[in-house]
């Protein structure tokens, strides 16, 4: 649906100051998914959004959209386009000074063939579609921020577009109402069968609502994947650390009062870090694998995050023994959950009954 | 008028001076409503122009602006009374002479348009530029941002600033009258101040001072009827 190849876009090109945005970044976004863009201010994301619907030129590269190549386009055609891309704001962007029908109307009555009548009915289908019907007459001013997000995207959906960018929008709003503006977006997206990009630097909002993500780190794409997969097992850095504050806050907590070390010491025992994926984070494991081995098992941290459409359990263990016991276990414990990190040895067994 | 005025019982001198006024009045009215409304209609383009051609704006370009910047800077920078001396030619080409309140409207008009031009630029640039991104990207071109978008949502600052230039153009209405532009300031010169009768001077500034209340009493209700922030 979208495809971008090698983009390039710096700001004040050819002059001394030049700043480099985005330096050769390539996506490839399927016919509705949620596409995730993460990053931190300054990575590029802003900029990457705006060159889909090519608010933003680029310097170099292809921006194809529904087997359109746009960077080629002129204006007018490219108009015409954008017209098919809504788009989504952090700040909003609503008219002050028009009412929210009049809003959700502007893109409408950009389209000189739509008579007033179909203008209305469209506006108020739109409204009910958002959960808005009964606010057609108020002025942005007296809407709380997830209902001027809601008139946002029924004006971006007012002219039926396959595409919805979400440029950060979401990161005016408080936990709760971001959450009910992402449940509305994957509604949206399964009743319209809408693509949507979000770009957003809260990982909660990947979480919550993205198929595959992608992290922007200086200009770059530092990786990319199916959500589950960057949250199972994050190779950036970045990554890593984003993923780390997002779902293993308390698994880390636990960790820090803890010496690990590399090497099997007599008595001591392995930690380390279980990952459930789905129907797996309901199989007893951790006592069957004891039963099997005559390992002894411990759990000294966990938790589980549910994605959209996907459980996520992380489980960090403590597995004493004999080294080949530990081995056995954890050999059987690797065959049975979704991923196996293996941490390091704890000297001091976290419990005494080790046999 | 004043022979109306005599038949109500008006000494003379009295009843002429009153009829005097009143015609001074609507003279000064006519000139400012006129010169207003000419303003209004060439100096909001050129705040337009302005803030379209800087930076950042979709028809950037630096050449342009910095051009006619500085014809706006250079024009706003002559005081009004030497501007009305020293444009007469061009004022007697437009409307044949330099005298009576129709040739004042030229020079009032002449003087005001850079004015209300820089205050139509900042009232626009008031405008958050993410509504310019948003219009953009619903497929809207230059002229429906400029219309729907940038002139419509800065209508109260713009409905402040067209009050502001009235009251500009009032004060230098009855400059013009000295140099035989008719109106107020013309009275005021003529009799206040030659002939010493104090009592027109304070009539004159009394009439002033009323039309300006009046004029932003007017503006700011009509800016609090448009504003929806």
């Amino acid at each position: 649906m979208i495809k971008l190849q090698q983009i390039v876009k710096t700001y004040n090109e050819g002059t001394d100051q030049a700043v480099p945005a985005l330096k050769g970044v390539s996506l490839e976004i399927g016919r509705g998914e949620i596409f995730g863009v993460i990053g931190l201010s300054g990575a590029g994301k802003s900029t990457l959004i705006r060159i889909i619907n090519m608010l933003e030129v680029p310097s170099s590269g292809s921006v194809v959209v529904d087997g359109v190549e746009l960077t080629t386009l002129p204006e007018s055609k490219l108009r015409e386009m954008r017209r098919s891309i809504g788009m989504i704001f952090q700040q909003f962007n609503l008219l002050s000074s028009a009412t929210v029908k009049e809003n959700v109307a502007f893109p409408l009555r950009l389209d000189k063939t739509l008579g007033r009548d179909q203008i209305e009915n469209r506006v108020s289908e739109l409204l009910d579609m958002v959960g808005l019907g009964d606010k057609g007459d108020f002025y942005p001013a007296q809407l709380s921020g997830g209902q001027k997000q809601r008139v946002g995207i029924a004006r971006a959906l007012a002219t039926n577009p396959k595409i919805l960018l979400c440029d950060e929008a979401t990161s005016a709003l408080d936990p709760k109402t971001t959450s009910s503006i992402l449940e509305l977006l994957i509604k949206l997206r399964d009743l319209l069968n809408l693509t949507i990009v979000i770009i957003t630097h809260q990982m909660e909002v990947i979480k919550e609502c993205c198929d595959k993500v992608a992290v922007l780190d200086g200009g770059v794409i530092a990786e990319q994947g199916t959500v589950v997969d960057i949250f199972s097992s994050p190779r950036h850095e970045l990554t890593a650390r984003l993923v780390n504050s997002a779902v293993r806050k308390d698994v880390l907590d636990t960790l820090e009062h803890m010496t690990l070390i590399t090497e099997y010491r007599e008595g001591g025992s392995a930690v380390v870090e279980l990952l459930f994926l789905g129907s797996s984070a309901n199989d007893p494991v951790i006592v069957e694998t004891a039963e099997l081995t005559g390992a002894s098992i411990s759990i000294l941290a966990g938790s589980i995050h549910h994605f959209h459409g996907e459980i996520l359990g992380i489980l960090v263990v403590g597995v004493a023994g004999t080294q080949e016991i530990i081995d056995k276990a954890l050999e059987t414990l690797r065959g049975r959950v979704y991923r196996l990190n293996f941490l390091g040895y704890e000297v001091k067994t976290p419990e005494e009954s080790a046999t | 008028m004043s022979e109306l005025l005599m038949s109500w019982g008006l000494e003379r001198t009295l009843a002429n001076n009153i009829a005097m006024l009143g015609q001074g009045t609507l003279d000064t009215l006519y000139m400012v409503l006129a010169a207003t409304v000419i303003s209004i209609v060439l100096g909001v383009p050129l705040g337009v122009l302005l803030l379209v051609t800087s930076k950042g704006y979709f028809w950037d370009s630096p050449r342009f602006y910095a051009v006619l910047g500085a014809v706006v800077n250079a024009l706003r920078s002559v005081p009004f009374i030497i501007l009305m001396v020293a444009i007469i030619p061009f004022t007697k080409m437009l409307v044949g002479t330099s005298i009576g309140t129709t040739a004042a409207i030229v020079p009032l008009t002449v003087s005001t348009i850079p004015f209300l031009g820089r205050l139509v630029e900042t009232s626009l640039r008031t405008v958050p530029y993410g509504l310019i991104e948003a219009a953009q990207s619903m497929g809207a071109g230059p002229y429906t941002i400029i219309g729907k978008v940038l002139l419509r949502e800065a209508l109260p600052e713009l409905v402040q600033n067209f009050t502001l230039t009235l009251i500009v153009i009032i004060g230098c209405s009855a400059m013009a009258g000295t140099i035989g532009g008719g109106g107020l300031g013309d009275i005021a010169i003529r009799y206040g101040y030659m002939r010493f009768q104090a009592g027109m001077m304070v009539a004159t500034v009394l009439i002033l001072i009323v039309m300006v209340q009046l004029a932003q009493w007017l503006g700011d209700t009509l800016a609090r009827h448009v504003d929806h922030r």
